[in-house]
């Protein structure tokens, strides 16, 4: 039969289930395949003998009612795990250990979820190739040297190697779905308020979401079934009524009215990606859906609308890293002395640079022509997708701009590092739920992604035409675990 | 517009981050080019739109004010870097 880490939740559980596997063969064979994949550098912290312990005690005593039934899941360094290590992938958080468990992981765990470890990613969350974590820069299982898409880079690296089944990334401003795109995996951020933040280290407040990344479509259906709960403990939890998203899943999109925005035909998009829009437009016509031309006017105001909010509510965030209570500790003369040799030991350049942003809108004199005025145009843009909702269901668009990029090819260029958030960000900014499948490959034979926008609480059709879309396109990753060798 | 080095100096006073006199040159030619991308949304007039403060319209929730945590000191203390007792210890603030 097919190699354990190799199979989909879906099928895993189905074999759980049935005693094939038992979860302790399963979390065996990731904590093997992991011990043979460290090149990869998807893990900031392993919990590899603890996850073999509680598989072991889940099979004396199993319950397969779970959704989850002992299920080995690695998370990204950004949930907070009650006394394991959580760093999000920043030195100011090199030793800290929570003392709580943010409602996401704690809801896998409550469904037989078991922890196999904490993932790398970009430093707080903070871009788009990995390469800020302090930990490390992240190897793509596509090829070598090629960065796996960040912020949850460890997230995608992890589950394109097969190292997890399933894994829970957050998106900020398309730290999902790009990572998701550039190595061949479906990564879904659900709507602002579906999953709590409670627990999830703090980047941009209002725009943060957790969702989950998976080899296929209905594994993203099963674990945002179990991530997504209305929670009393964050104050931007939204109570709706959550679909049963896997047993609604389905693949009648027939009749369905999909926009195809013009304005993300951006200048200087390279032609394989226009080519896999194009494709991806016949496939969703071969599914029964009607195509329809729609017009989001200020998209090409979101991205500078985005690097004004986000550093902005980062730069209040990350206030808390004064090193008195967690985290490192820098010597000085005094206390200001002491927390500003902290901040610059602690944090990394590109979170040094987005706080300065931050503080430097929020400055006096500065609020309004900055902060005031992103928060106008980001109605702008909310306006768009509100209007473009009256006349379609869903939104289809290309995932990047392009496919993965060489390690250190764009990191001395942040302008041009965020230009790769370009088709995402609008996504964050106006709340919406946005899922990318793979849908092809560029030249390099690198993947490349399909993105399918929602409208708000309806991640059951945004899932369902992603489900309809993903038949027709048949999309293989071609991975040689390479880095074994 | 463009940021000098001075308000560079300025702003890492404010968000209580030490430079050295070479990464704030760095970062002043860093912050321009972003801020050159950020000059955009002046294209647009914003003057009758009503700022989006948050996207989720959700009033905010009252609740008791009971304490629900067990008592976790010791484990809170932990992660302190210097501690004395049940303390967090910081450099001598009152002459």
């Amino acid at each position: 039969m097919t190699e354990i880490t190799s199979l989909t939740l879906y099928e895993l559980i189905k074999n759980i289930k049935e005693k094939k596997i038992s979860s302790n063969e399963a979390a065996k064979s990731f904590v093997d395949r992991a011990e043979k994949s460290k090149k990869i550098n998807a893990y900031v912290t392993e919990n590899f003998e603890n996850c073999l312990k509680l598989s072991k005690e889940f099979d004396d005593k199993p319950n397969f009612d779970l959704k989850l039934p002992g299920i080995p899941i690695a998370v990204k360094d950004l949930f907070c795990t009650n006394e394991v290590r959580t760093t999000a992938g920043s030195n100011i958080l090199n030793n800290f250990i929570p003392t709580y468990e943010s409602t996401v992981t704690q809801n896998i765990w409550n469904e037989g979820g078991i922890l196999l470890g904490k993932l790398n990613c970009d430093e707080f969350a903070m871009g788009s190739s990995n390469e800020t974590s302090f930990f490390g820069n992240v190897q793509n299982p596509i090829a070598e040297d090629l960065v796996p898409g960040g912020s949850s880079g460890g997230s995608s690296a992890a589950l394109a190697a097969n190292l997890t089944p399933v894994t829970i990334g957050t998106d900020t401003g398309g730290s999902i779905r790009q990572p998701a795109s550039f190595t061949g995996t479906v990564g879904l951020k659900p709507t602002y308020g579906s999953c709590s933040r409670y627990g999830i280290v703090a980047f941009a407040s209002s725009l943060d979401q957790a969702g989950p990344m998976s080899k296929d479509v209905k594994d993203s259906s099963i674990l945002l079934e179990v991530i997504s709960s209305f929670d009393k403990k964050d104050s931007t939890s939204i109570d709706f009524k959550r679909n049963n998203y896997s047993s609604e899943l389905n693949r009648n999109i027939k009749g369905l009215k999909i926009g195809i925005p013009k304005e993300y035909r951006v200048d200087g998009m390279p032609d394989e990606i226009e080519k896999l829009w194009k494709k991806g437009i016949e496939y969703a016509k071969d599914c029964g859906a009607e195509i329809i031309d729609i017009s989001l006017p200020h998209t090409s105001y979101a991205l500078p609308t985005y690097y004004i909010v986000a550093p902005a509510e980062a730069s209040s965030n990350l206030a808390r890293y004064d090193g008195v209570k967690y985290g490192l500790r820098s010597s000085g003369k005094n206390l200001i002395d002491m927390y500003e040799k902290t901040r610059s030991e602690g944090f990394g350049e590109e979170v040094k640079r987005r706080v300065m942003i931050g503080t430097y809108v929020l400055s006096s004199g500065y609020y309004d022509a900055y902060y005031l005025k992103a928060q106008k145009v980001r109605q702008l843009i909310k306006q768009d997708f509100d209007q473009a909702y009256n006349k379609v269901d869903a939104i289809l668009t290309p995932s990047t701009p392009s496919s993965a990029f060489k390690i250190g090819e764009k990191s001395n260029d942040p302008v041009s590092m965020y230009l790769n958030d370009i088709f995402t960000v609008p996504v964050n900014l106006a709340g919406l739920p946005g899922i990318s499948i793979p849908a092809g490959v560029d030249k390099n034979n690198y993947p490349l992604g399909l993105q399918i926008i929602g409208k708000p609480f309806d991640e059951q059709t945004v899932l369902n035409i992603a489900y309809s879309m993903e038949e027709k396109i048949n999309y293989k990753n071609n991975i040689t675990d390479w880095w074994m060798k | 517009m463009t940021i000098d080095l001075k308000t560079v100096k300025h702003i890492s006073k404010l968000a209580r981050i030490s430079l050295e006199e070479k990464k704030a040159e760095k970062l002043a030619t860093d912050m321009n080019s972003i801020f050159e991308f950020i000059e955009k949304l002046n294209e647009l007039n914003t003057d009758n739109v009503e700022p989006l403060t948050s996207i989720a319209e959700t009033t905010l929730r009252f609740r008791d004010d009971k304490i629900t945590s067990e008592n976790i000191r010791e484990k809170i203390l932990k992660n302190s870097p210097e501690k004395n007792d049940d303390f967090f210890v910081v450099p001598k603030v009152v002459e």
